[in-house]
């Protein structure tokens, strides 16, 4: 299973193990990571699943989608470049490595 | 001292342990939520359901999509047991004692609590015309609900959904996706009823109708046909509707029976004031059974989305841990309606004035709703960019220039919000 790893807004690093085919919020969510909030559940709809990603990871995931980029837009404190909702981001085997910065304050 | 301050000031008595009843994404959040903001007592998360808690939303969508998908649960598997927080699943509350602080179970127990918090939510209302009792009708609000309806789906049969508001127009487009011939039949002369504008409900049946969704507003129900198992709808005109299933979306009420047994106030929901405190200080209610003092509309009323249960139990947390909060969030909504994202920020009675946003190939994107020339509401249809700046603006109490909004222009709303926040740091 790949490993992610996500940095906690209390200055935790947390690796753990995360399916392929979960989300990288899901991965936060069964592993009891606090600061990913995903009120909505993975609807594209609240943007508290926000994380920064590791600058080396940026160009290696897929592309935001258009919802996905409008949600961050209006985030709280986005990145134009690291900025990705973890609810949209779904595991793959080449995810493993992948490293999550994850910010004080979500919407 | 101890207890002569306790009996002036009850709600500066211990807290002692926390009961909450319903452990939906209201009582759920609450539990999280309390352990977040340092609560060391015990806390005992009751829910009638046998499954974890989970995410509501999904059942009339990603839920339905194939037989074997699983519910979303709100919290990892170990989450309630790694944060000793007492679950217990499958417990039916029947009877709050509050002069002992007692919750009474169905097999007898008493469970004293040094609080309650009652996030019972809201049940479905049940379609009760002659024919609504039998197979083949079903109604959507629990898991249980889901995995009735989704395991009666099969092959392309003829659907009715009696109700065009959010859920059974989530559930229309995901039956139409699988193939399902569909209708929709409303009493009222437009989908969605109060929930939005006049504009934006005329495009989600736009878009419905691209789908090939037949709605039919205006349209009073006789009864439902059948032996047993149903096979069509009757309407008050005599036109039969044939159907192999039908699926009832035609609103919610407060489970507030628990608390009007044991004499607290309820007019439509549990009453609570700003701090979703009942008249009882040792007892509160959250989430969608909670009939509160909403501070945009000045007025008592009652909300149900996953917005409101998960910000007041926030709210509520803090003010059990010692940093009272009213509740006052700027309530949001979404429903996915097949591909269409309907985002709703505000609230919209009283609203007189309505500014439409276009697309350049004329498509509605939002509707911006105004009371007395202020901002209220905010109805986005696959603009979650411009529903993220409504929130904001709300929440500062800004009202966008006109042409500002007509537009649409986000870069020119934020500068708007900006220059506001900036001139406020």
């Amino acid at each position: 299973m790949p490993h992610i790893t996500y940095r906690d807004p209390n200055g935790r690093t947390h690796v753990v193990e995360v399916a392929v085919g979960l989300t990288v919020m899901e991965g936060a969510r069964d592993n009891d990571i606090p600061g990913i909030l995903a009120d909505c559940g993975g609807a594209c709809a609240c943007s508290t699943c926000h994380v920064y990603v590791d600058p080396a990871w940026v160009e290696r995931l897929p592309p935001q989608g258009e919802m996905e980029a409008d949600m961050l837009e209006f985030a709280c404190e986005p990145d134009p470049v690291r900025s990705r909702l973890t609810c949209q981001l779904r595991v793959t085997a080449d995810m493993d490595g992948l490293v999550v910065t994850i910010p004080a304050e979500q919407a | 001292m101890r207890n002569h301050t306790a009996a002036l000031h009850p709600e500066r008595a211990p807290l002692g342990n926390i009961v909450i009843v319903g452990a939906g994404h209201a009582g759920t959040q609450l539990a999280a939520s309390l352990r977040e903001e340092g609560f060391p007592g015990p806390v005992t998360l009751i829910s009638r359901e046998a499954d974890a808690p989970y995410h509501k939303p999904p059942l009339s969508k990603s839920f339905m999509k194939d037989s074997g998908a699983p519910l979303q649960p709100l919290k990892g598997e170990r989450f309630f047991h790694d944060h000793g927080i007492e679950l217990r699943l499958g417990a039916e509350v029947t009877g709050i004692d509050r002069a002992a602080r007692q919750v009474i179970l169905s097999d007898g127990t008493r469970l004293p609590y040094g609080r309650l918090v009652l996030a019972t939510g809201a049940s479905a209302r049940r379609l009760t015309i002659p024919g609504a009792g039998q197979g083949g009708v079903f109604h959507l609000r629990t898991a249980g609900d889901a995995r009735a309806m989704r395991s009666a789906l099969s092959g392309h049969g003829r659907v009715v959904v009696i109700g065009g508001g959010f859920i059974g127009l989530e559930a229309a487009a995901m039956l139409r996706a699988r193939g399902h011939g569909v209708e929709v039949v409303e009493l009222a002369p437009r989908l969605l009823g109060r929930a939005v504008s006049a504009t934006t409900a005329m495009a989600v049946a736009d878009d419905l109708a691209r789908q090939g969704i037949v709605v039919r507003c205006r349209a009073g129900l006789d009864r439902l046909l059948g032996n047993g198992a149903v096979s069509g709808v009757r309407l008050e005109d005599g036109t039969e509707l044939p159907a192999d299933m039908v699926v009832v979306g035609i609103g919610a009420a407060p489970d507030d029976g628990l608390a009007r047994q044991c004499g607290l106030a309820c007019e439509g929901g549990i009453v609570t004031d700003g701090m979703l405190a009942t008249a009882d200080p040792f007892v509160f209610a959250i989430g969608d059974c909670a009939a509160f003092p909403q501070a945009q509309l000045n007025a008592r009323t009652r909300v149900e989305s996953v917005q409101n249960a998960t910000d007041q139990a926030r709210a509520l947390a803090r003010t059990l841990t010692g940093r009272p909060a009213a509740y006052d969030a700027v309530p949001w909504f979404w429903s996915d309606i097949g591909a269409l994202k309907l985002q709703i920020a505000g609230l919209a009675p009283g609203s007189d004035e309505d500014i439409p946003v276009l697309s350049a190939t004329g498509a509605l994107r939002a509707v911006w709703r105004l009371a007395g020339g202020r901002l209220v509401a905010v109805e986005t249809l696959n603009d979650p960019g411009i529903h993220m700046l409504a929130r904001r603006l709300l929440a500062a109490g800004i009202t966008p220039d006109r042409a500002a909004m007509a537009a649409g222009d986000k870069a020119t709303l934020k500068s708007a919000l900006d220059a506001v926040q900036g001139a406020l740091v």
